[in-house]
């Protein structure tokens, strides 16, 4: 199995020594990275693009503009379609802002469900010890050591083959993918609570007659949420990609419904006489992501109590 | 009715698999209906042209990467480390499919000028053009998808390794060494590179999935006949003999990899006791 990490507990949990920064601390040294900063700005757009795409985009995304459209896509510019239409003729930006919608809910929900599969667990884990904890991170240990693609694309193809490809609707796509990258966030609430569990405020709740469950998600959960919400906005850059790729490659969100990776499927075929239509919905997909990773950043280093 | 029978499609599920794990317990992993042949001969046939591209890819991002994260470290807050942190960034939210077609874009399409008119063009799709596949075209053909597959690499592995070395840096014995008169140089590469180099095993042995995947993705772009674009033919066609062959095969090479990352740990340092 994977080489054992050390057992630390992850940046973000509270030491014995120390007080937990106030919420103000916190703000404060996240708002002097300036990057992370710019990251959440792209994010909120992002969103309320997403939130707004009916307002917003200028055409139906699924809209075949029957009367410029002869063949080739459309480039940028001509006949009103500001980033060109795709090789049927539908308005690409359109199609990039209802894309949006898609890509980022996909995102949101999946990371949602993985970071509650994962809290859960890890925290059971790290809590109980013992052949629970046994049990629940050999499990982990096994999804892990499984390539994450191949494992997403033959659970997909299996779902496709036994009714059809139709079937991969918005919630397949978010419960398979949720389902599968949970162990990673298992890993690191387990690290945190194995610390946690033996200090004296969680010595003090169990004196105190609180049964376990409350133990655990009244005293524990909080002093370790830190650690996890980084993980969970580092977790939606991971599944926008992750999205994008099952999309791309045939087995993710199902045509004509536009995600950003399905709009790159065709993309390669047509890549010299219409390269507009692969190079959009990548950008959006890399900026997005790339906001996020720099969100994600910035927020770590203001949670982590061990930096200055 | 009696074509289900004889394949034993009547059967349970259950039933089913532990015949078919029962006959991959001898090495038979059944007939890859996409390709026509058994499926043991289907991977083994693709596996050469994977490990060429997965192996020069681990080396060449692995090498870079290593190297990033030190001129990083050791130059902590100069302008050269806010590139490699900036290409970094880049890197890791790069989406391999669309790189891998901006790439092909740029090199196979237009091709990109240079001084005196002339043009690096590189070939995007296959192994080799003519049936003598010699070694100059075969490295011809694996510059883009490499460059494509180590991307992600290069940027994870500069970032740990930037991290991992600022924390040797601060060690005793790293002053101990500067102390008794060591040089800078000779420090931090007798020294320092070598104890920062312990915790990277495990980032490699954890990222190893992921460059299974990548290598999906990118051969499928490059239409590198290796066994990442088996496997998505074979998912197309819902061949799923191959599928499972592929994903048992990927699973022991991940898995195996993994206890040989151990077995370097604690080979490399001396205080990792295993009991």
């Amino acid at each position: 199995m994977a080489a054992s990490l050390p057992l630390h507990p992850p940046a973000g949990v509270v030491a014995a020594d120390e007080t937990p920064l106030s919420r103000n601390t916190v703000w404060r040294r996240f708002r002097r990275h300036h990057i992370a900063i710019a990251g959440v700005v792209v994010i909120l757009v992002m969103t309320l693009v997403a939130a707004l795409a009916n307002l917003i985009a200028p055409a139906d995304p699924n809209f075949i503009d029957n009367v410029n459209w002869q063949g080739p896509a459309l480039a940028p510019g001509i006949a009103g379609h500001i980033l060109g239409t795709d090789e049927v003729g539908r308005d690409l930006l359109s199609r990039l802002i209802f894309g949006a919608r898609i890509s980022l809910t996909v995102a949101f929900f999946a990371v949602l469900m993985e970071i509650s599969i994962g809290t859960v667990l890890g925290a059971i884990s790290g809590y109980y010890g013992g052949w629970v904890d046994f049990v629940i991170m050999r499990a982990t240990d096994v999804v892990l050591s499984i390539p994450l693609l191949p494992l997403l694309l033959v659970i997909t193809a299996i779902v496709a083959g036994t009714s059809s490809k139709a079937a991969l609707n918005f919630g397949v796509i978010v419960l398979i993918i949720g389902g599968l990258s949970w162990p990673a966030v298992a890993r690191l609430v387990r690290a945190s609570f194995l610390s946690l569990r033996e200090r004296e405020f969680a010595e003090a709740a169990r004196a105190l007659g609180n049964n376990d469950g409350r133990i655990i998600f009244r005293h524990l959960l909080p002093n370790a949420i830190a650690p996890i919400i980084v993980q969970a906005t580092l977790e939606v850059a991971n599944v926008i990609i992750l999205e994008s790729t099952l999309s791309f490659l045939g087995f993710g969100i199902q045509p004509p419904t536009a995600s950003w990776g399905n709009m790159l499927a065709n993309a390669q075929s047509n890549i010299i006489g219409a390269p507009w239509v692969a190079i959009f919905p990548g950008l959006c997909i890399f900026v997005t992501v790339l906001a996020i990773n720099y969100a994600g950043d910035g927020l770590r280093d203001a949670l982590d109590p061990n930096t200055q | 009715m009696r074509l289900k029978h004889n394949l034993g499609l009547d059967q349970p599920v259950y039933v089913q698999y532990f015949k078919w794990l029962g006959r991959v317990v001898v090495g038979d992993f059944g007939w890859s209906m996409s390709n026509s042949e058994p499926v043991t001969d289907a991977i083994l046939g693709r596996f050469p042209a994977t490990i060429i591209l997965m192996g020069t890819s681990f080396v060449f991002s692995l090498t870079l990467g290593v190297l990033f994260g030190i001129i990083s470290a050791i130059k902590q807050y100069s302008w050269i480390d806010y590139l490699i942190t900036t290409f970094a960034f880049f890197g890791q939210s790069m989406p391999t499919f669309w790189f891998a077609l901006m790439v092909q874009l740029l090199f196979a399409v237009y091709g990109i000028p240079l001084l005196f008119g002339y043009h690096i063009q590189l070939p995007s799709a296959g192994i080799c053009d003519t049936d003598t596949c010699g070694f100059g075209e075969v490295a011809r053909h694996l510059v883009l998808p490499t460059l494509v597959l180590s991307l992600v690499f290069i940027a994870q592995y500069s970032r740990f390794m930037r991290s991992s070395m600022l924390e040797v840096l601060r060690t005793d014995y790293m002053r101990t060494a500067a102390a008794k008169g060591v040089s800078r140089r000779a420090v931090i590469l007798k020294h320092g590179f070598k104890n920062a180099l312990i915790p990277l095993v495990t980032i490699v042995a954890l990222t190893l999935p992921i460059l299974v995947s990548g290598a999906i993705v990118t051969e499928t772009i490059f239409a590198w006949p290796g066994m990442g674009r088996l496997f998505i033919n074979a998912l197309q066609q819902f061949d799923f003999a191959l599928l499972m062959g592929y994903m048992l095969m990927v699973s022991c090479l991940v898995i195996f990899c993994n206890l040989l990352a151990d077995i370097c740990y604690a080979w490399l340092d001396p205080r990792v006791k295993y009991s």
